[in-house]
């Protein structure tokens, strides 16, 4: 068996001794031209003047474009049209590229890029939430709403009420291999690009539009990236179009990569949400109806943001059965960077809200916010049905959703869309596809999404009883409780977050995939499909699965880089899709070649097809034993075509998105996580003293690289929601921008001790092996860090932390404040410059050290009182 | 200049080297060895990380903001350079492939090179070892599972460089003629003095850690250069019964060393500044002259009392160090003179010195500050307290330290102190920190200082998970 054995990166020989190439590392002709981007400095306005005469005259300068100068607009958006390569008259934000020198290096082109003198004609810019909601600065006509349930009904009839909002940041990709395309013109203006995208069938459709050539004329090709993260789904499109569009004009090899500055500075990042909510509970912590408006900033551009957007909304249930569940979800305009996917593609905001509410809800009853969890789960279910009660919880009625209370009109991309130009099918930005349109019902008494998908696959109550278990989460509870009511200055925290995570893109003619496989008359295969590789270990997984399907080893197949002139009409390696999705392509085309040399070695045996078995890189048939490559080589002699391509589509996908009702996900992902953490009470740093992590892979086809998925993603997840800040000055220039300012996490930053464990389980839908996907769901384990800091700031008070992510050590030091005052105060104002947030006013001496003056729920008042030193007189160590 | 060294074991010659032409550029550009990448170009990364032998022993280099004339006389090793003769895997290589220690690939010549290094050398703290190395994919836990497994295996031969030996009379001073841009590579304190007075507007370059920056990001073009690494004289620590005497040119690695000795807190600061790269590069003498308000140095040496010793030509001047800082951006240096020294008076230790950042590994303070109190019989006899990241310069909190002098060292010195903090410090809010956040931490390390004395629990560094 090749599938589920831990093997390494099929690249990791090379990774180690630097030989694996990366789109910069390829050796370029000699006269090969460097390209940099100039800048704009400004977040809004009309450009006036454009003076580029020092950057022409600059040293190695080789040709310069402005807007105007360019074959076509070169939209480089994978969506509404909305994107040209350069900024024509209007700039939308700080760092948009005005105009491209070419030049004989890479140094050359940036120095030149410095010469510009643009003068502007500024204007108000709109960066903030709400001076996005104060301009009605928006895409779509107005804020998508799904509800289900009778949302105001329930809030108003529960016993209890309570409402809140959680600000969280965005994300940098920070992939370590910068953007980076390389353009190589060919005979008849034909285009070869190699680029390190996520996208290559988009980058070859952009590439195509700006030159008005077909598709067939350009060729994009990716045989890795150095990480992507999302971040390479659109973002390297512009790169890709300039390279193309300079090697067309020039005739001669183009490459540009972003300087780190620059990358950060151009290209967009996880979106920033806001999400206001309000909850109705019962006394036990069940949720009986819950309220969000989620307010995303999604920059200049629509990019990919209404998809993301929807998947935050998707996602605002998490694991939980809401009986009534209202999500209004506003899709902001803002002179920033066009915000984009990023791992986890709005799932993780989603997600934050609702998890936000169950801590609040546990905070304000008093009780341990797992058993609040516990209480509000969906029924885990097997084939049979439920696991345990009678009933799905309590959203699970059969209740049908209803649609949206203000219908949003039918089409919504037809207005602002360049008419002359197609929009890009294979886009998850597209928007014009068609609904599937059929009217859809959840079977009665099955439990449902507040969008009507059944949740037929919930294991996350057997999942949370032994993480719970494992992790030890009772007795370490009690522990931290007690560590806290006599520790004056070092408080814990611990907590356990479970995630739900649906798998399958959302805009549903994506979900189908490709792939090209040969066999040669050696017996050695050649593997190619449409999925990318930017370290997920996408081909190691897939090659896996054609090693399987001839019963070889691995050594074998061949990995290929991926390339449009394979396989065509790919859709982007993303949504966590691309072993679901390829994998099974790759398994089809290898099932075909199978069943042809079965049938010829079957026929020259007298033996039936079915009666030849492939395995250990040999060919048994009617008692004789061959190797494969004889076997291939006897197949080569009888005429029998030994290539196939391979397809695949996810099945059982319904999905009507602006009724926001169906079956958008082939199936759910589960995780949960345990983390502990530590907080200094007087400076708000904290570290993670461990954490344990129990995930379900479905029957993994590399439990070795979906642990790397699972170690690392929690670590960014960790990372999104601790050390990194985007901050942006009051003009709009992003501040981090450069790993000197921008913290992702170190090594040191990880748990202490970091126990990872796969769920035994296997996919009960029909996926490739079995498996589960793995690449995004891990990221949002880390939430288990951002709610133990949480934990550990309410042994501080009686107040809520209510903290806001990233929860820096600034962000923890001020709810330790406020806890401290108890009121979990809220300042509704996005924090769009560090300066503009105050983190309250300074107490006096006599509360400064931290100390629990009042009756605090987690420690009794007089441990906690006597346990100040500094109660207790003299100093010991005298100098 | 002409300068020589060796690349991966092959002695390389290289005239007319532009003084500004960083390692890295040369070796993917000009050599084809792309192994060595590109993640920040500004040193923070590590993906460029490349190992450099000398006398001193062999250490992790950034590539990206490394000039090439600092190499002359050196042994450079890439990623490419690891492998054995016949091709064989370095046992850090091996170990990266067989714990799945590598995802996208990228950072992984970087990491394996500082594994390297931290092999050779015997360092098994892993975490130190490789904070100066990012990693995307994998969240670290199995680049440290293959450190821990490499640490195990022998260092192979083939990595004997020893540039002593294959360089043998070609460790000279390269020659510095040619065309601007220019650079002078003095061997001695007194060639260095006569050179930085002739050229006054001459850019001196000890590790490049800053200056290395003005040219990768700021694209500064540098007509004149005098590099101070081949001052032997320049590098020397002498511990006397009075004071300590750090030349200008001591890398931070050996201050490191130096101060766990002396003043251990100093030193767990210093664990922090930067990471191995950019300590075996940086120096203190540039860390001082470098002027900036967040340099971690100045903190600590100002609460020791530290002094500066400065020189033009042969004449020689010295001064507290916290006066050499004037305003933002401008020092008490003439043009033309050079940062000879530092000496710390002898003294027990008292010190501590806490940094405040966002990460705890390689990141810049928004406040780094340092506590030297002298306490007898329960009272304050002397308070020297400094901070950098709260006002344009590194600068003492004489009003707080004045309001402690005299006091019970108790709560009662914090409350003494309190309103005293406004008055010493308005600091300001930047993408690192707000000015309230800077003060309410400044304020509250005063606390911590007295807590830890006190016998608190004070350092999260220093807790474990519970164990019911």
């Amino acid at each position: 068996m090749s599938v589920s054995k831990p093997l390494p990166h099929d690249a990791a020989p090379l990774h180690v001794t630097g030989a694996a190439r990366y789109v910069d590392d390829i050796p370029v002709p000699r006269d090969a031209l460097s390209l940099a981007f100039g800048l704009s400095g400004i977040a809004a306005g009309r450009i006036r003047e454009v003076d580029l005469s020092d950057v022409r005259a600059a040293p190695g300068v080789v040709r310069v474009w402005e807007a105007s100068d360019l074959p076509s607009d070169c939209d480089c958006s994978p969506s509404l049209h909305d994107e040209p390569l350069l900024a024509g008259h209007t700039v939308h934000y700080l760092g948009q590229p005005v105009f491209l020198v070419a030049a004989t290096s890479h140094l050359a082109a940036r120095r030149a890029a410095r010469r510009a003198r643009i003068t502007y004609q500024e204007r108000d810019a709109v960066f903030t939430v709400d001076e996005a909601m104060e301009a009605d600065s928006r895409f779509e006509e107005g804020p998508r709403i799904w509800e289900s349930g009778d949302t105001a009904a329930a809030l108003a009839e529960a016993p209890h009420e309570l409402s809140g909002a959680i600000v969280m940041g965005g994300q940098e990709h920070f992939y370590l291999e910068g953007q980076a395309a390389l353009a190589l013109p060919q005979e008849g203006g034909d285009m070869v690009v190699h680029t390190s995208t996520q996208h290559p069938t988009e980058i070859q459709h952009k590439v195509a539009d700006a030159l008005r050539l077909p598709m067939h004329a350009v060729r994009v090709e990716c045989r890795r990236m150095g990480g992507g993260f999302g971040g390479k789904e659109s973002q390297g499109n512009a790169l890709a179009v300039a390279c193309a569009v300079a090697a067309a004009e020039t005739g001669r090899a183009c490459r540009m990569r972003y300087d780190r500055d620059d990358d950060f500075t151009i290209t967009g990042k996880r979106h920033d949400f806001r999400i206001d909510y309000a909850a109705g509970y019962d006394d036990e912590g069940r949720l009986l109806g819950v309220e969000f408006v989620q307010y995303a900033r999604c920059g200049w551009a629509q990019d990919l943001s209404l998809p993301v957007a929807d998947r935050a909304m998707l996602h605002a249930d998490n694991a939980y059965a809401i009986p009534a569940l209202r999500v209004e979800s506003h899709r902001l305009k803002t002179n920033t960077q066009s915000a984009t996917a990023f791992r986890g593609f709005g799932g993780p905001q989603g997600m934050l809200g609702i998890e936000r509410v169950l801590d609040h809800v546990a905070h304000a009853l008093g009780r341990d916010p797992l058993e609040v969890r516990r209480a509000n789960y969906y029924a885990d279910m097997t084939d049979a049905g439920p696991e345990d009660g009678p009933a799905p919880g309590p959203g699970g009625g059969p209740s049908a959703p209803r649609a949206s209370a203000t219908p949003p009109p039918e089409d919504i991309s037809g207005q602002k869309k360049d008419p002359g130009s197609a929009e890009d099918p294979a886009s998850r930005g597209a928007v014009g596809a068609v609904p599937t349109g059929r009217p859809v019902a959840a079977p009665e008494g099955v439990q449902t999404t507040h969008y009507g998908q059944p949740v037929e696959d919930f294991i996350l109550g057997a999942m949370t009883d032994r993480l719970a278990e494992s992790c030890d989460y009772a007795a370490r509870r009690e522990a931290v409780r007690e560590w806290n009511a006599r520790a004056p200055i070092l408080k814990r925290g611990l907590a356990l977050t479970p995630v739900k995570f649906g798998i399958s893109f959302t805009l549903t003619h994506l979900n189908q995939a490709g792939a090209l496989v040969h066999v040669y008359q050696d017996g050695s295969v050649q593997l190619n499909h449409g999925g990318t590789e930017m370290g997920q270990g996408l081909f190691q997984k897939v090659a896996q699965v054609a090693a399987q399907g001839f019963g070889l080893p691995q050594e074998a197949v061949k990995i290929t880089a991926t390339d449009t002139g394979k396989v065509p009409n790919t859709s982007a390696t993303a949504a966590s899709s691309g072993s679901d999705l390829n994998g099974m392509a790759v398994k089809a085309a290898c099932d075909t070649i199978r069943t042809r040399m079965a049938e010829h070695l079957a026929a020259l045996h007298q033996e039936q097809p079915d009666a030849v078995r492939f395995e250990g890189g040999e060919v048994h048939v009617g008692g004789e034993t061959m190797s494969f490559a004889r076997a291939a080589t006897l197949c080569y002699e009888g005429r029998v075509s030994l290539s196939s391509t391979g397809f695949y589509k996810t099945p059982k996908l319904e999905w009507d998105r602006v009724r926001g009702q169906g079956r958008p996900f082939f199936y759910f992902a589960y995780g949960a996580a345990c983390s502990e953490v530590v907080v200094d009470t007087l400076t708000g740093e904290y570290r993670i003293l461990r954490t344990d992590i129990l995930h379900d892979c479905g029957a993994s086809l590399n439990p070795a690289i979906d642990r790397g998925q699972i170690e690392g993603g929690f670590v960014q997840g960790a990372g999104w929601l601790t050390t990194e800040e985007l901050v942006w000055d009051d003009s709009g220039r992003l501040r981090t921008h450069a790993p000197s300012t921008y913290k992702i996490p170190a090594c040191s930053d990880r748990p202490e001790v970091f126990n990872v464990d796969l769920w035994d389980g296997q996919n009960r839908e029909e996926t490739i092996y079995r498996s589960k996907a793995v690449g995004e769901p891990p990221f949002m384990l880390g939430m288990s860090v951002f709610f133990a800091l949480g934990d550990a700031v309410s042994a501080c008070g009686p107040g809520y932390p209510a903290l806001d992510a990233p929860a820096t050590p600034e962000c923890v030091l001020a709810a330790i404040r406020r806890v401290q005052d108890g009121a979990a105060r809220w300042s509704p104002r996005w924090r769009h410059c560090r300066g503009t947030r105050s983190p309250g006013p300074t107490p006096r001496p006599s509360a400064s050290p931290p100390r629990c003056r009042r009756a605090c729920r987690r420690c009794p008042p007089p441990t906690c009182r006597a346990s100040w030193p500094m109660r207790r007189a003299t100093p010991r160590i005298s100098c | 200049m002409d300068i020589s060294f060796l690349l991966n074991g092959e002695k390389i010659e290289l005239r007319g080297v532009d003084p500004t032409r960083t390692a890295l550029d040369w070796l993917r550009e000009e050599r084809g060895l792309t192994g060595t990448k590109e993640g920040c170009n500004e040193g923070d990364c590590g993906a460029c990380s490349v190992m450099v032998t000398d006398g001193a022993g062999t250490k992790a280099l950034n590539a990206c903001i490394l000039f090439l004339p600092q190499l002359h006389g050196k042994a450079l090793r890439t990623v490419e350079g690891l492998s054995g003769p016949g091709g064989e895997m370095h046992p850090v290589q091996k170990a990266m492939v067989e714990h799945h220690g590598s995802q996208c690939g990228f950072c992984t010549p970087g990491f394996v090179v500082a594994m390297a290094a931290a092999h050779l050398n015997g360092d098994r703290n892993h975490d130190d070892a490789l904070a100066g190395n990012l990693c995307r994919c994998t969240g670290y836990a199995p680049i440290v599972r293959a450190a821990e497994a490499a640490a195990q295996v022998d260092v192979p031969r083939w990595l004997d460089d020893d540039p002593a030996v294959a360089l043998a009379g070609d460790d000279e001073a390269p020659d510095t003629g040619g065309p601007a841009p220019r650079g002078h590579a003095p061997e001695s304190v007194d060639e260095l003095a006569e050179l930085a007075a002739r050229h006054p507007e001459a850019t001196l370059v000890a590790g490049a850690t800053d200056v290395g920056l003005w040219v990768t990001k700021d694209l500064r073009e540098l007509p004149e250069m005098i590099f101070l690494n081949r001052c032997r004289d320049l590098q020397q620590i002498e511990v006397g019964d009075d004071e300590i005497r750090i030349g200008a040119g001591v890398t931070m690695d050996r201050v490191l060393e130096l101060m766990r000795e002396h003043h251990p807190s100093y030193a767990q600061m210093l664990r922090r500044y930067g990471a191995g790269q950019v300590r075996a590069a940086a120096t203190i003498g540039g860390n001082i002259a470098n002027g900036s308000p967040i340099g971690d140095n100045p903190p600590p040496l100002i609460a020791l009392g530290a002094r500066l010793h400065l020189r033009y030509r042969d004449t020689r001047r010295e001064m507290a160090l916290e006066h050499f800082f004037l305003d933002y951006g401008k020092q008490d240096r003439h043009p033309g003179e050079i940062v000879e020294a530092v000496t710390i008076p002898r003294q027990a230790d008292r010190l501590r010195v806490y940094k405040l950042s966002k990460r705890l590994d390689q990141d810049i303070s928004a406040v780094c500050g340092a506590f030297s109190v002298r306490v007898e019989g329960g009272t304050v006899q002397e308070a020297r307290i400094a901070f950098g990241g709260m006002a344009a310069t590194p600068k003492r909190a004489s009003h707080v330290e004045a309001a402690l002098t005299g006091r019970p060292w108790s709560d009662e010195a914090l409350v003494a102190a309190w309103d005293e903090w406004e008055l010493d410090f308005a600091p300001m809010s930047d993408m690192r920190a707000s000015a309230e956040y800077r003060l309410n931490a400044a304020r509250n390390m005063l606390t911590r200082y007295l807590l830890t004395d006190l016998g608190a629990e004070t350092d999260v560094r220093a807790i474990h998970e519970v164990r019911p």
